[in-house]
């Protein structure tokens, strides 16, 4: 395949950065889109110039690192997978692609199309976790589960934390990551005690990085890679609403 | 250097399901109020890395903790699949303890430690028991209680699992202690920063010198002892399933500091990968093993047909059942599908290289649920697999409910690591190495769900109890960055960075890489011969020859330059290929992932005569091959040399490994 790439390039966070132009041609159409980008790179290099810069590591669309927006859309157009699991095959010959980083406030850019997401690392130390001392949980089965329960904690604890979410919104809203990690462990026995503690923290925490409000557009559940329902914003609201009266009234 | 060069295993003495119990009864402590006097480095947050910084800190020491994603939460244990394997018991089908031991030292062929596999085997069960705890969110029945299935090598269902996700929800659980500890302050956490060399001081392991891969900083870390949990070498193959950046560095560099590198030839060759399809190909993608559940694989029984597959001429529903090979149910009907990893491979090798490999490179064989489907209807199968089939759907365009999915082996994980004692130190003072960086407890095959096992045995329950035992040895604090031996290795490590950058050659990192992979692939990947791999080490030097004279590495060393990233860690993967040969070269027998052509069971052998083997099969040779080669660095170009390390069996009898 032939193609043709514009690219936002950015030498370091400082930088204004601009979109340049770059041939991708001779692209076997059962590459990856990554794949596409190191042979893209490769010539590049050889040719003496920098390489494009972009997070990447599992390519199997779990670590969620790679984080492109493609055609204006974070990861792809098609539902349910990460910028990794993009194949050619779903272009056409002599496409032109825009390729630009997942853009918000709170994810400034490191270089080229790679952004920092600590932000999402210091939400969850703000409360996304169940506190457990190594050594003292008592016996795996001693609390039973109904596996209506475990799945929905499960549809909810299948976040990559790759924040697609944040980048499609308009808001750039972490709500959907938040309610995400909050509903995960909300609704399961083990993370009751620490529940008004989890959401005030996390939610206070999501505030002070910067992010926007969520509006109920559901942008972030259309680029979900891991097709998170937008049912669990709504589940954090109420969590959130009552945690914060408890808090008042105490 | 004052490395102490014997191999003392440290082993306890006593009966073996009671020396961790002894053990840890009589293992030094440190007082609660003198723990926060201890720095500790970990490198690594993966499930060993991240549940012992996590658990460290808890404990009250000052932890630093490193890894090089952009996020502790994005290590590689995430992209593990299946499951992880307890000796609970829930199942009430006859599994213990002493079981999941005797499983797990057959599964590696007899070459693992009796005492660290038995250790592992018990403090199983405690694992699973943390992980709910943690609100890790394993498979239920409706009754509410765990969920488990069967893998390969065992005939008991003891592996818990969630969905197809369970490294990663394992992952997120102790990343979610490790965010907690950070935010209490008892972890630092360095993100986006790569060691790139550990510091011995008065043979103590006493720092680190890193690289920030955000800023190009180079900077030195002092503490009272180092652990390295930096998993792997599988990339040195380029190809395989680990991530992308996963690398040998921090491993090769505590190697080169006198480290001892431990059975570097035995690496896993998973058999359920997405086959390659071209040269562009930067990674390999594995189906779950739990695949074979349910799955059959087979290949057409003439290679004609299968060259007719291969060719578009036929597809696979037109095979009659009677022109179908299952080549695993027949050769090992009591296991079938479900035989272990190794053997699963070298049988799909063997079927390809008879010319029955059904993809278009030939290499590649079926793996097929329509009789599954056909007894429990697809809606089970997507429940149980469902996300495993919309994986490869995603890659190959093909729908594995309509027709079967095609797979091959590929390099997965590495049983040899950096050798360690019973404490899970090496021998270098105070460097202690665990999860896949270490060789201790897979000896030279691993079993499924076993992975998962041992790196949260490792970080969670065997290091916090085994760590205070050198710890109390030592005076905190004593040394600091301003040591001779600090600034020393920093001025090394700029040195180097500027030797890359200054090469300014014609071909990009990643052409070496590939190279180097396609070499020892060939080599010294599912089968191995003494001349291969003679030819592998000239080949190797030449590599290493235009490397250094012909890489180009653009930019410079400040700020972020992916190429310089790269290009270290295939330097380093270059050096350590070549201890790797050496092993696959002294290691004169074949025994789980190393297959010596010259060693395999013939027709003459009592064992094939009597049927207890197949001609064909791995030969061992445990009365000149029964001990763990731990190799010591003598210099760039210098031939490693060996240290033995002889196993004990006093509580399994050595046999004849058979999954008939």
């Amino acid at each position: 395949m032939n193609l043709t790439l514009k690219v936002w390039r950015q030498a370091h966070a400082n930088d204004t950065g601009s979109i340049e132009t770059y041939p991708a041609n001779d692209i076997p159409e059962e590459a990856s889109f990554l794949e596409m980008l190191d042979i893209v790179n490769e010539r590049i290099i050889e040719d003496g110039g920098d390489p494009i810069h972009f997070d990447h590591d599992c390519r199997e669309g779990i670590c969620g690192m790679c984080s492109l927006t493609i055609n204006g859309v974070p990861h792809t157009k098609d539902s349910g997978i990460t910028t990794c699991q993009v194949h050619m095959r779903k272009f056409r010959e002599g496409d032109t692609i825009w390729v630009e980083p997942f853009r918000a406030r709170a994810f400034p850019i490191v270089k080229d199309l790679m952004t920092d997401r600590s932000a999402f690392d210091r939400i969850i130390a703000a409360g996304g976790y169940i506190s457990v001392r190594t050594g003292s949980a008592p016996d795996a089965n001693s609390i039973p589960i109904s596996k209506d329960d475990a799945n929905d904690a499960f549809d909810a604890a299948a976040c990559i934390g790759c924040g697609a979410c944040v980048a499609a919104c308009k808001n750039a809203s972490a709500m959907l990551f938040v309610g995400a990690k909050a509903n995960h462990l909300n609704k399961l026995p083990q993370g009751e005690p620490e529940k008004d503690k989890r959401v005030l923290g996390m939610v206070r925490q999501m505030d002070a990085e910067g992010f926007g409000n969520c509006t109920n557009q559901y942008e972030c559940e259309g680029v979900c890679p891991k097709e998170i329902s937008a049912d669990v914003i709504a589940k954090l609201n109420r969590d959130y609403a009552a945690a914060a009266t408890r808090e008042a009234v105490e | 250097m004052a490395s102490n060069g014997s191999l003392d295993s440290a082993i306890p003495g006593g009966e073996l399901s009671e020396k961790w119990t002894n053990y840890k009864s009589k293992a030094n402590l440190i007082n609660p109020a003198n723990k926060r006097k201890y720095k500790i480095i970990v490198v690594g947050t993966g499930l060993a890395g991240g549940s012992a910084a996590a658990t460290l800190s808890e404990l009250g020491y000052q932890v630093d903790c490193f890894c090089y994603q952009d996020s502790p939460r994005r290590a590689h244990s995430i992209a593990a699949q299946g499951g992880i394997n307890a000796a609970k018991n829930y199942q009430n089908d006859g599994d213990s303890v002493y079981r999941l031991f005797y499983d797990t030292i057959k599964g590696g062929d007899f070459r693992s430690r009796e005492a660290n596999v038995h250790r592992l085997a018990e403090v199983s069960v405690n694992i699973i028991d943390q992980c709910v705890a943690q609100g890790v969110p394993f498979a239920r029945e409706y009754g509410g209680l765990l969920d488990n299935r069967s893998f390969g090598g065992a005939q008991v269902s003891r592996t818990f699992y969630a969905r197809g996700q369970t490294g990663q929800q394992l992952l997120i659980g102790a990343y979610q202690a490790l965010e907690k500890e950070i935010a209490k302050g008892g972890v630092t956490m360095h993100k986006r920063t790569e060691m790139l060399d550990l510091v011995v001081v008065d043979g103590h392991a006493k720092g680190i010198i890193t690289r920030n891969l955000q800023t190009g900083e180079v900077s030195s870390h002092a503490a009272d002892c180092v652990l390295l949990a930096t998993g792997g070498y599988g990339n040195v193959f380029f190809l395989s399933t680990n991530a992308m950046g996963c690398n040998v560095m921090a491993a090769f560099r505590a190697h080169k500091r006198g480290a001892y590198m431990a059975n570097p030839c035995y690496t896993q060759i998973h058999p359920t990968c997405i086959p390659v399809s071209g040269d562009y190909q930067s990674k390999l993608t594995l189906m779950s093993e739990s695949l074979r559940n349910d799955g059959r694989i087979w290949v057409p029984k003439s290679a004609e047909t299968a060259k007719k597959i291969r060719e578009g001429q036929l597809t696979a529903a037109d095979v009659a059942e009677e022109d179908r090979d299952y080549y695993l149910e027949r050769k090992y009907p009591s296991f079938g599908n479900l035989a272990p990893r190794d053997i699963a491979s070298r049988s799909a090798k063997e079927a390809c290289d008879e010319g029955r490999g059904v993809a278009k490179t030939g290499l590649g064989v079926f793996l097929d649920f329509s009789d599954a489907i056909e007894r429990l209807g697809e809606d089970t199968i997507r429940a149980r697999y469902g996300n495993l089939f919309q994986m490869y759907e995603k890659i190959t365009g093909d729908n594995p409910y309509k027709t079967p999915m095609m797979i091959y082996p590929a390099v997965h994980y590495t049983m040899g690591g950096l050798w360690v004692d019973y404490n899970l130190m090496s021998n270098v003072n105070g460097l202690h190495v665990l999860g896949e960086a270490n060789f201790s407890d897979h000896g030279a095959n691993r079993l499924g769900a076993s992975a998962l096992m041992q790196g949260l045995a490792d970080g969670y329950f065997v290091i916090p109890a085994t760590l205070p035992n050198y710890l109390a040895s030592v005076e905190p604090g004593t040394v600091t960055t301003e040591a001779q031996e600090f600034v020393e290795a920093e001025k090394a490590v700029k040195d180097r960075i500027e030797k890359l950058l200054s090469i300014n050659g014609k071909r990009a990192v990643d052409s070496f890489h590939r190279e180097l992979g396609l070499l020892i692939w060939d080599k010294c990947g599912m089968s191995r011969s003494k001349d291969g791999l003679e030819e592998a080490l000239e080949r190797l030097s030449e590599i290493r020859k235009e490397f250094w004279e012909n890489v180009r590495i653009p930019g410079s060393g400040e700020g972020v330059n992916m190429e310089l990233e790269k290009a270290g860690r295939v330097a380093d993967f270059i050096d350590f290929a070549e201890v790797m040969i050496h092993d696959a070269l002294d290691r004169e027998e074949s025994c789980g992932g190393h297959f010596r052509e010259e060693y395999q069971f013939t027709k003459n052998d009592e064992d094939v005569k009597s049927g207890y083997t197949n001609e064909g099969e791995a030969k061992r040779r445990d009365d000149e091959y029964c001990y763990v080669s731990a190799w010591e660095y003598k210099g760039p170009g210098e031939k490693p040399f060996l240290h033995k390390e002889e196993l004990e069996f006093e509580n399994v009898e050595l046999a004849v490994r058979s999954y008939k």
